[in-house]
């Protein structure tokens, strides 16, 4: 079992809390997928208490809090956020979310890993939110990340995995390092994808929240990030060009 | 026995009206000073838009709402031109996604929204139409909703203490305070919102826009005289205070995407409140013995007033009503 910092979550779908028609209806996304941890937006508006009100519907799910700093542009952004996330939510866990371009929402990877360092001194467990840059998570295990969460297209495109080469190669690369991927996930396809190519969870939000019934969708992106885990772990066939009759003929009787 | 209404806001007012039409006698208090902007309805769209929330709120939210249309047309001055849905151009998946969930429309292509809204002619190839969705301007309806009740001699008394008149008051209380009865209802929390009014005299249009934008969702309310409501975001915080950079910035920008003519529009005014919300961002009618709260609703309280108003008849009688919950501190105990 993959261990994030210490804990071994039941279900390898993790869940963002934004964007859903209502609390009621992220809290029966959450309980529909079962899943274990879901991820908080610090929003600077909720920062002073003001979101104590929504926050306390998040701890009330009684699943573990991955607070995020989405929507942070620079390292002294983020790490502010973050220490505010810290205080709210009582946990060290953060995922560290520093953007650099406004159209894609690309990673400023640079940023991050600077960002990273700076809150891994100060005893924070960092989930980085990475691209698939091979030198980059190199450098965040170097400055003491120890999961890494690749996108797996732009934030929000729903796309799926848009270079299933860059994740393939970050997975051989770092064999023994939990890796998530996080983001542009769409379809139940692309989260079961994922979890084939070997990682261990798989971070979404908009393709439940912005469904038009969450709760299904979170249910099937809970059995989709299952089954390609079951998968990958049965070993499966690799493909080949030559048909192979699964039943023999040869010598069968002609009658 | 006099019913006494606290909260001069749209469910206040809806409330009072509708028991004053009923027969009952009622006072309605409010802790103002004065109708103006201490009521989150102050700043709200205005638009009786049942059909297009259909698209992202609960089925409830448009049961309930489609009457709403005629109970306000029947009392205040509503303009009953439908309402458009549009899409930039790199995000017109998003209109055809929004079309499945919505109802009663029809799709629009480039001619029929020229002909629809003439100034918006070239922006978009298609739009959604809405045509029996209305919309009215909220002040000058809740200031034609005073009027109304004033004929049935009912005049707001503003500038009360309404804890003491809650408490004093020996009948049927309607507690329609909004984010002030938090401490009674527990399960109630503030949406923060804001909103912006400009002026545009190059720009005119006959019905709300709203712009589907994967980022920044908005709707435009003509308010005529050249004036344009913008809103709203929508933040989990109970902050109040002056909109924010980001929301304005976010607003703004929605604006212009729906026509650059905006851009020389001169802000009038710019405004943020709490929308109070229960967890299902649903209306509820709680009954605690001699005091009824009817609150929680959320972005919809010209829409679903007028359905709160009747569910709250329904429990005075003794009745369950849709909107009817426990309290919570029953449901605790339970």
């Amino acid at each position: 079992m993959t261990s994030f910092y210490g804990y071994e979550p039941k279900s390898r779908l993790f869940l963002g809390t934004a964007q859903y028609p209502s609390p009621k209806v992220l809290e029966d996304a959450v309980r529909a997928a079962e899943v274990d941890i879901v991820t908080v937006s610090l929003r600077r508006e909720g920062a002073d208490g003001a979101g104590q009100a929504f926050f306390d519907l998040i701890n009330h799910l009684g699943v573990r809090v991955l607070p995020n700093t989405a929507g942070c542009h620079g390292v002294k952004e983020a790490v502010t956020t973050a220490q505010m996330a810290r205080e709210v939510f009582r946990t060290p866990w953060i995922k560290l979310e520093v953007i650099g371009e406004n159209d894609t929402l690309c990673p400023d990877v640079v940023a991050l890993v600077e960002a990273a360092r700076i809150l891994i001194e100060d005893g924070f467990e960092v989930f980085p939110y990475c691209t698939e840059d091979l030198v980059i998570a190199e450098k965040l295990l170097a400055a003491g990340c120890n999961v890494l969460m690749p996108w797996g297209a732009p934030i929000g495109t729903a796309r799926g995995l848009n270079n299933e080469y860059g994740l393939r190669s970050l997975r051989g690369h770092f064999p023994d390092v939990p890796l998530v991927v996080d983001a542009g996930i769409g379809l139940p396809s692309h989260a079961a994808r994922a979890m084939e190519l070997g990682y261990d969870a798989v971070l979404l939000n908009s393709a439940v929240a912005g469904a038009g019934d969450p709760s299904k969708m979170a249910k099937a992106m809970a059995l989709a990030v299952e089954a390609g885990s079951l998968g990958r772990e049965a070993d499966p066939l690799d493909p080949r060009d030559m048909a192979v009759p699964s039943t023999p003929v040869f010598g069968k009787a002609m009658l | 026995m006099t019913v006494l209404v606290a909260g001069a806001g749209v469910a206040g007012l809806v409330t009072a009206l509708t028991l004053a039409e009923a027969g009952h006698s009622v006072r309605i208090v409010d802790k103002a000073a004065g109708f103006g902007p201490s009521a989150c309805s102050w700043y709200a769209g205005g638009m009786l838009a049942p059909w297009i929330e259909a698209a992202t709120q609960d089925a409830v939210v448009k049961r309930r709402g489609v009457t709403a249309i005629d109970w306000w047309a029947e009392r205040v001055p509503v303009t009953r031109n439908g309402s458009l849905v549009v899409a930039p151009g790199r995000d017109s998946s998003e209109l055809a996604r929004f079309a499945r969930r919505a109802e009663a429309f029809e799709w629009l292509d480039g001619e029929a929204i020229a002909a629809l809204e003439p100034d918006l002619a070239g922006r978009f190839s298609k739009a959604l139409f809405f045509a029996d969705e209305a919309h009215l301007d909220p002040r000058q309806a809740l200031v034609a909703l005073q009027a109304r009740l004033a004929v049935r001699g009912v005049t707001v008394e503003y500038g009360a203490d309404l804890a003491a008149e809650m408490k004093r008051h020996g009948g049927t209380v309607i507690d329609c305070r909004g984010m002030a009865a938090k401490p009674e209802l527990p399960a109630l929390r503030g949406v923060r919102g804001e909103m912006l009014i400009v002026r545009c005299a190059d720009i005119s249009l006959s019905r709300p826009v709203r712009l589907i934008h994967p980022r920044f969702p908005c709707y435009v309310v003509p308010r005529g005289d050249g004036h344009f409501m913008i809103g709203a975001t929508q933040y989990e915080s109970e902050r109040r205070g002056p909109v924010t950079v980001r929301g304005t910035v976010d607003l703004l920008n929605a604006l212009y995407a729906l026509h650059p003519g905006f851009a020389e529009a001169e802000v009038i005014e710019t405004g943020a409140d709490l929308r109070p919300a229960f967890p299902d961002n649903l209306p509820r009618v709680v009954s605690d013995g001699r005091v009824i709260h009817a609150n929680g609703l959320f972005r919809h309280g010209f829409l679903l007033s007028p359905a709160v108003a009747r569910d709250v008849c329904e429990v005075m009688d003794g009745r369950q009503a849709e909107f009817s919950h426990v309290p919570d501190r029953q449901r605790q105990s339970a």
